[in-house]
């Protein structure tokens, strides 16, 4: 920045995405985390040229097989394969678009219902808030994986009503989160400008207040997401989530439990494949963090 | 000049309903006792005070962010208190506002032409090219480069930042802008600037402008006429040289002895008042100003005195209606 401070009036703005990434890429962790999570992405969408194995096929003469390195394992099956003969790597690769798609729906619902709720709350005080928020209380007061399986009972075991049972879960972290920088920025003279100006209340949320509340929504968002594929692998392993054979990682936890102590790889390997993804977001999280805090810019 | 005002406020009052816990009654606060005074076009209302006197109540009364309790609002003749929602969208027009700090009063995630445009998106038919076109127009009449049109607001100086603001209030083309301290946040090389802005724009665009500040020496500098307030109350109106010149009020006088002077040879003796600014919810009896007159006898403290004309320009004292107080001339600062 140093040549530019010579001519002030010259000075050509970064754009916002470019100087968005300048901050991102100074946290490592954020970056290998954002790779990871891209090479789990396309993994997921070409599950099905990448899988050596359809996910559901059993080869009834390779049961319980060890990975490659082990005696008696083999390359066909690189991972292994499970009780009744299924190629666990295949299993894993399928499982991704599982979850992915469960982080992705259970995120969207959440922050679509948390962030409109929130902002009610922010704009019509009284009651109305009082009403949204004391709820949100008392959602928090029960323990979350309690609060999703009471849901999941009531809807009925399935992976759709397993991402609905989360989704309501981290329902009030969004509207928490809204309502308070909502408030923080109702206060501010640009929102008093824009409605003497004549703005209506919908331009008010959502153009003039809800852009300046994204920052800490899209760390959340993205910290909620590995929490998502946590909770859908822990009611898969309570078999209230994806029902078998759906390849659901928790799912695939729950089949093995039997097997742990004969065959280490059944349980070993997607436990591993949901500890990458969490960190991986959980990484990326902090560094959306750090890249959108105004107060850490110089 | 004897235009029809474009303002006019008829006993203005605000009171703001406060809790004050769980064992004590709610209180009223009276922000605002009661403000009478109209604006032609073209003209600056200086509203000069300590903090917690009314003038930002009075501001956000007049840009009818708020309703007053009581009283009357006229704004171009039509009475604002009484108009229903179709008069009142058309009269929002007709007012308004720059704030004090120009850091938070441009939305940090909008660009300067986004942010010149909004008002025109909201209350016009235009096509977003002849906004842009308006946009980038007044942009060059408030003194800012073309080229800041695809900025950020974090891009700009503060006074930048102050032409910005002044440039989306003037886009509706406003009969009145309320200035809110608009220059007290700048340097004082770049106050002068504005303020010149400000009077170039006046000539301009026949604003009439009701200028809110405690900048003495600013409003010395700017305005026509001047309404000194205190707890909620005009205490002294009337035309700038003549309040400036000769204040009457014990308040007012206390207030003007208080302006620093860069000339030691010229500064006379300080008034100063003893005691703090009364609580609003609490006002005391009679003049609100007793508790800190030195003047302030019996009748003060039960009869609260109304704005009277007096040597040209409305008092609302006791002991300059009866004629106790001697003449007393202001210290003149020097620019």
């Amino acid at each position: 920045m140093s040549e530019t401070t010579n001519n002030p009036p010259r000075i050509a703005p970064p754009h916002p995405l470019r100087e968005f990434w300048e901050y991102f890429s100074e946290n490592r962790g954020a970056v290998v985390g954002l790779l990871v999570i891209v090479i789990i992405t396309l993994l997921a969408v070409t599950a099905d040229l990448v899988a050596p194995h359809p996910p559901n096929e059993q080869y009834r003469d390779a049961l319980l097989r060890p990975p490659f390195w082990q005696d008696g394992g083999s390359f066909l099956y690189p991972l292994g394969t499970d009780a009744v003969g299924r190629d666990m790597l295949s299993r894993i690769i399928h499982g991704a678009r599982y979850s992915l798609m469960i982080g992705a729906l259970v995120v969207t619902l959440s922050l679509a219902a948390g962030v409109s709720l929130g902002l009610v709350a922010a704009f019509f005080r009284g009651p109305v808030e009082i009403g949204i928020m004391r709820a949100m209380d008392v959602m928090l007061a029960l323990p979350s994986l309690l609060l999703a399986i009471v849901v999941v009972a009531i809807l009925g075991p399935s992976l759709v009503n397993a991402m609905f049972a989360i989704a309501i879960v981290y329902l009030p972290h969004f509207v928490r989160l809204t309502r308070a920088s909502a408030i923080s920025e109702l206060s501010r003279d640009y929102v008093t400008a824009s409605r003497v100006a004549g703005a209506g209340l919908l331009r008010l949320m959502l153009i003039t207040v809800l852009p300046n509340c994204m920052a800490p929504l899209v760390v959340q968002a993205t910290l909620g997401f590995s929490s998502a594929i946590l909770d859908a692998a822990a009611l898969g392993f309570l078999g209230l989530g994806a029902q078998p054979p759906t390849p659901e990682w928790g799912t695939l936890l729950a089949e093995a439990r039997e097997f742990v102590l004969r065959a280490w790889w059944v349980v070993t390997f997607p436990g591993l494949a949901i500890l990458i993804t969490v960190l991986a977001f959980n990484l990326m999280g902090d560094g959306l963090r750090d890249a959108l805090d105004p107060k850490l810019k110089r | 000049m004897t235009a029809a005002p474009v303002v006019e406020g008829v006993d203005l009052t605000r009171h703001y309903r406060v809790g004050r816990g769980i064992f004590t009654a709610s209180a009223d606060l009276k922000a605002l006792r009661g403000a009478s005074f109209s604006l032609p076009a073209g003209r600056t209302l200086a509203v000069v005070g300590e903090s917690g006197c009314g003038k930002s109540t009075l501001a956000r009364l007049v840009t009818l962010i708020e309703p007053p309790t009581s009283g009357q609002l006229l704004l171009d003749g039509i009475d604002a208190t009484a108009a229903d929602k179709a008069v009142l969208k058309t009269l929002r027009r007709t007012v308004q506002i720059v704030f004090q700090d120009p850091y938070g009063s441009l939305n940090p995630r909008r660009k300067v032409g986004a942010i010149l445009e909004e008002p025109l998106a909201i209350n016009t038919r235009m096509s977003p090219a002849e906004r842009a076109r308006a946009a980038r127009d007044m942009m060059a009449r408030v003194g800012l480069r073309p080229e800041y049109y695809d900025r950020y607001p974090h891009m700009f100086s503060g006074g930048q930042r102050q032409r910005i603001a002044i440039a989306r209030a003037l886009m509706l083309r406003p009969k009145l802008v309320v200035l809110d301290e608009p220059v007290s946040a700048l340097d004082v090389s770049i106050q002068a600037q504005v303020l010149n802005l400000l009077v170039d724009l006046q000539e301009e665009f026949d604003l009439a402008y009701l200028f809110i500040s405690h900048d003495l020496s600013v409003v010395r500098h700017f305005a026509d006429e001047v309404m000194v307030m205190y707890l909620g109350r005009a205490v002294e109106q009337g035309p700038r040289d003549v309040v400036f010149e000769s204040p009457q009020h014990p308040y007012t006088r206390a207030l003007l002895s208080s302006t620093p002077v860069a000339d030691p040879a010229l500064r006379g003796e300080k008034i100063k008042l003893t005691g703090e600014l009364p609580s609003p919810t609490d006002p005391p009896s009679g003049c609100a100003f007793n508790p800190r007159c030195p003047y302030a006898y019996e009748r003060c403290r039960t009869d609260p005195p109304e704005l009277k004309p007096s040597h040209g320009r409305q008092v609302a004292c006791h002991a300059v209606a009866e004629g106790r107080l001697e003449e007393m001339q202001a210290p003149k600062p020097v620019f």
